[in-house]
């Protein structure tokens, strides 16, 4: 097990830059995410840590040791990768030897680790298979059981479950946390899924343009993001564009052109993101927070609009409405049965809570 | 670091670089040197001989290669095509077979199919003198030599390139474009000549290049079967065997260029349009003929046609039975037995140009393999500055005509030189196994290219991530994955070496003679039935190597020609 401490690092391939300036501390026994678009980054990050890249400038460190230029076969790190990339002329059970056999471990130790791994993932049975046999979440859990056996500091997961279907991705998703918790290893989880990346980790990196936007848990990263990219790639939510007006005490105020009114905010950290005078803003609130109500409400914050379309999905019921021709807002409530869906065209008021609204600024390219 | 993956690309290109130095620019280039001397003085004496009023065979040889060639893709088109469409777009009794049947010429190396269609078709042939005594002539109807010889000879050996692309486009098509051409209102002749027909030109256009590039080397038919008639490919046989190589120099540079210009062309061609087609899951379609008419028919060309396709490999297998001695002045052969292929085993005279060949196509094959493997390697997975030039240099043997590549090599080791470890090395026997090499490392160059690409790179990463280095990845997971399409790239090569003909009438020796000279000398000594026993052996090995590729390899041999 290791720390993974990534300081200033930057991958330049020819004139493009893929990733810039970043520096993270991966802990001992943490489960890290880099979330991100495709394109942004968060391959190549992982890739320097296994030793296929090595980077333009900076230092990659595992624990106290530099491994910045150091080959992969020389890391133990276990990687699973996107296609899997297991052995085709190989079984199962060759396939997961594979690792133990470079590093040239008894017959007798090789097959009584290999045998507990598989047992780990449950695929005991499949042992002499060839691997073209196998589903894909079996082909799958071969990958996991070759990358772990060999005990490495590191397991690195690239987009590991992309190629799977709905219901076997829940499946495996739970299969991965618990082997990890079982093993306590380390572990770099790349993935463009931000539900994956919200339910499993311990923390997250979001990625953008080859930049590192914010760190953080789940928790931090979806109830406050430090800019708009980041408050909109994760979830769902409403932006607009906003103005400082007037501060307060304990609320602050600030005008939105495209309500044509001005929003007043709760004063603290958690709804107010920090930024500099140069920043334009943004407001984010997200639909589950918009209030939306067929009588007058009373209070701050509340806007007349007309319900362009509801949408049901089952659990929850989204309603859209449009306050002028520029402007449409999503408010998301749970499902309370058909008398409280609001019909379309109808005239409502629309309240976002102060309590719940995040001023944000526009992220930087 | 960087430098760690640099290096090991070093020590990869060193080695592969400096054989194709040696051995592949350094012939061509002193050709092309030679070509430029008229009585060791430099001067453009020669091309102005080619070219000018003196030697007025030349140019017309030139003339004659280029329309003979754009005759043979004509006629080889005309058969080529219409074929594979009715064997693959009909469903008729028989059709499998019939198709399977359709790619046997290339079972058949070409200096023995020439002989074979000469013992058929020719002057004496069986055939002609059947037709003769059948219909009481007092001469013989209709006999292949010279110009209509050569035509028919490579119609039926080239057009299986035409047949394969045609076949492989059409049950690439997609039968939903088909079927949009009909629901939009078009008729079947509209569909074909609106729709079918423009997505199989690129495919067509790739063989045409392909069979006039192949009918420009030809060396085997106009050999045997021109008499008077001159074609390019002979006439450098010519200036070698009267001496005079800087002439024989001069021929091989301009076959080159056409044959180069033509490669190039197609190149550009290729990358210029691209029809293929991103559905999936494509079905084939076949019509099911129910007229009963039209199906009798198609079935009776089917048959018709293979009779005509395996007639030449029957003739050879009968006349190898013939013992010596035994037919000379009657119409057919009266006699059989197993002479010729007893004396094979128990004469050492007569089994020593076998023997040759064997241990010739074995020594270059295991050097292609090995070289092959290497080169294709580097080619395909590591990144360097000047790869296109090696991507050039290893597909000039392919480019350039055999009879080419065996004056390269007259004019590289007729004096010694680094390359030659300071060797004279024509007149020995290592100047074979080196043609052969030479010859056939494209192909084998080719088949591994395109089982590496299908090699995705995550899998050379994931034995690395598990602790295993370069050369321990390359052993244990990139060879055992890639084994099939280059074992079944180097036997195709081992066969064809086998049965060379063009470079080894340039370079061989009373002591390394292979088995195509002996097929020479066995003709000129009218022994018919011994040179037929040495096709056959020629035959029953490419059945067994297109066998073992088909059902050991699964590869079938038809993709691995191309």
């Amino acid at each position: 097990m290791s720390t993974v401490h990534l300081s200033a690092i930057t991958k330049q391939f020819g004139k493009v830059t893929a990733v810039e300036g970043l520096d993270l501390i991966i802990k001992e026994g943490e489960f890290f995410t880099f979330l991100g678009p495709s394109g942004c980054g968060k391959t190549t990050t992982l890739r320097m840590v296994a030793g296929f890249y090595y980077p333009t400038k900076g230092v990659v460190k595992f624990n106290d040791r530099d491994m910045t230029t150091v080959p992969p076969e020389k890391r133990n790190t276990g990687m699973v990768f996107q296609n899997y990339a297991l052995f085709p002329h190989m079984t199962v059970f060759e396939n997961v030897a594979f690792g133990l056999k470079v590093r040239k471990m008894s017959k007798a130790e090789t097959k009584k680790r290999v045998e507990d791994v598989l047992r780990k993932v449950r695929l005991d049975q499949y042992m002499e298979r060839q691997v073209s046999q196998l589903s894909g979440g079996q082909q799958q859990r071969v990958a996991l059981a070759r990358a772990l056996v060999i005990e490495p500091d590191i397991l690195l997961l690239d987009e590991p479950l992309s190629n799977l279907d709905a219901r076997l991705r829940d499946e495996m998703r739970a299969e991965i946390l618990r082997l990890q918790k079982e093993y306590q290893i380390t572990t770099i989880y790349v993935t463009h899924d931000q539900v994956e990346a919200l339910t499993m980790s311990d923390r997250i990196a979001v990625f953008n343009f080859g930049k590192c936007q914010q760190v953080g848990t789940p928790t931090e990263i979806y109830n406050e993001p430090v800019n708009d990219f980041v408050a909109e790639f994760i979830g769902e939510t409403n932006l607009l564009p906003v103005r400082e007006a007037a501060s307060g005490e304990s609320l602050r105020s600030f005008h939105a052109d495209v309500l044509g009114g001005e929003v007043s905010v709760n004063n603290t950290s958690l709804n107010i993101a920090g930024y500099t005078e140069n920043d334009d803003l943004m407001m984010s609130v997200r639909p589950e927070a918009v209030e939306v109500s067929g009588q007058r409400v009373t209070g701050a914050n509340v806007f007349p609009g007309r319900v362009k379309m509801v949408q049901f999905t089952g659990a929850a019921v989204h309603t859209y409405v449009e306050m002028n021709e520029q402007l449409t807002l999503v408010g998301t409530a749970l499902n309370q049965g058909p008398s409280t869906y609001l019909k379309e065209g109808a005239d409502v008021f629309v309240r976002l809570p102060e309590d719940q609204i995040r001023i944000v600024p526009k992220a930087g390219v | 670091m960087l430098n760690a993956e640099k290096r090991k690309t070093l020590v990869l290109l060193i080695p592969v670089v400096l054989v194709l130095i040696g051995y592949v620019l350094y012939p061509t280039l002193r050709t092309a040197y030679e070509s430029f001397l008229h009585n060791s003085v430099f001067s453009l004496q020669n091309y102005e001989d080619f070219f000018g009023s003196k030697a007025k065979a030349n140019l017309q040889a030139l003339w004659n290669s280029v329309w003979i060639s754009l005759l043979s893709v004509l006629f080889s088109a005309l058969i080529g095509v219409p074929l594979a469409y009715i064997f693959n777009r009909y469903e008729f009794p028989g059709r499998r077979f019939f198709s399977n049947i359709a790619i046997m010429p290339i079972v058949l190396p070409s200096l023995v199919g020439v002989m074979a269609f000469m013992f058929l078709y020719g002057e004496a042939g069986l055939i002609p003198n059947a037709i003769k005594d059948l219909l009481n002539l007092s001469e013989v109807p209709f006999k292949i030599g010279g110009i209509s010889g050569i035509l028919i000879v490579h119609a039926y050996t080239m057009y299986p390139y035409f047949y394969m692309t045609t076949a492989s486009a059409l049950s690439n098509l997609d039968p939903s474009l088909e079927e949009a051409a009909s629901n939009l209102g078009a008729n079947r002749f509209k569909v074909f000549w609106q729709v079918t027909f423009p997505l199989l030109t690129p495919g067509l256009v790739a063989a045409s290049l392909l069979v006039f590039m192949v009918s420009m080397a030809s060396f085997s038919a106009p050999f045997l079967l021109a008499g008077g008639f001159r074609v390019l490919s002979l006439q450098i046989y010519f200036s070698k065997i009267n001496g005079d190589l800087e002439m024989a120099a001069t021929q091989s540079v301009i076959l080159s260029i056409v044959s180069i210009v033509f490669l190039l062309f197609m190149r550009w061609y290729q990358g210029r349009k691209d029809y293929r087609m991103a559905s999936k899951g494509i079905g084939a379609h076949r019509s099911e003929v129910s007229n009963p008419l039209l199906k009798w028919t198609m079935v009776t060309l089917g048959v018709f046609a293979v009779v005509i396709l395996l007639l030449p490999h029957v003739t050879l297998l009968i006349l190898s039975l013939v013992p010596e001695g035994s037919w000379t002045w009657q119409t057919y052969p009266t006699m059989f037995n197993m002479e010729n292929y007893t004396m094979l085993f128990d004469t050492p005279y007569i089994w020593e140009p076998v023997r040759n060949s064997l241990i010739m196509a074995f020594i270059a094959c295991l050097g292609v393999f090995v070289f092959g493997i290497f080169t294709s390697y580097a080619l395909v997975k590591r990144n360097f500055i000047g790869k296109n030039l090696l991507d050039i240099l290893v597909m000039i043997p392919w480019a350039l005509p055999a009879t080419v590549v065996g004056m390269n090599l007259i004019l590289a080791f007729n004096s010694p030189n680094p390359f030659s470890f300071g060797q004279i090395l024509v007149g020995t026997f290592w100047i074979l196994p080196l043609a052969y090499f030479i010859r056939f490392l494209p192909l084998v160059v080719r088949s591994t290219n395109a089982v590496l690409e299908q090699l995705d790179d995550s899998i050379e990463e994931a034995a690395q991530n598990l602790g295993a280095k370069w050369f321990y990845t390359f052993r244990k997971v990139v060879i055992p994955i890639i084994m099939p399409g280059v074992l079944s790239g180097t036997l195709l090569a081992f066969v064809q070496a086998v049965g060379e003909f063009p470079t080894s009438v340039l370079l061989y020796t009373i002591g390394n003679r292979p088995i195509s000279i002996e097929i020479m000398n066995q003709l000129r000594m009218f022994n018919i039935g011994q040179a037929a026993a040495y096709g056959m052996i020629q035959v029953a090995l490419i059945a067994v190597v297109m066998f073992i590729s088909s059902r050991f390899l699964g590869v079938k041999a038809e993709k691995s020609l191309g």
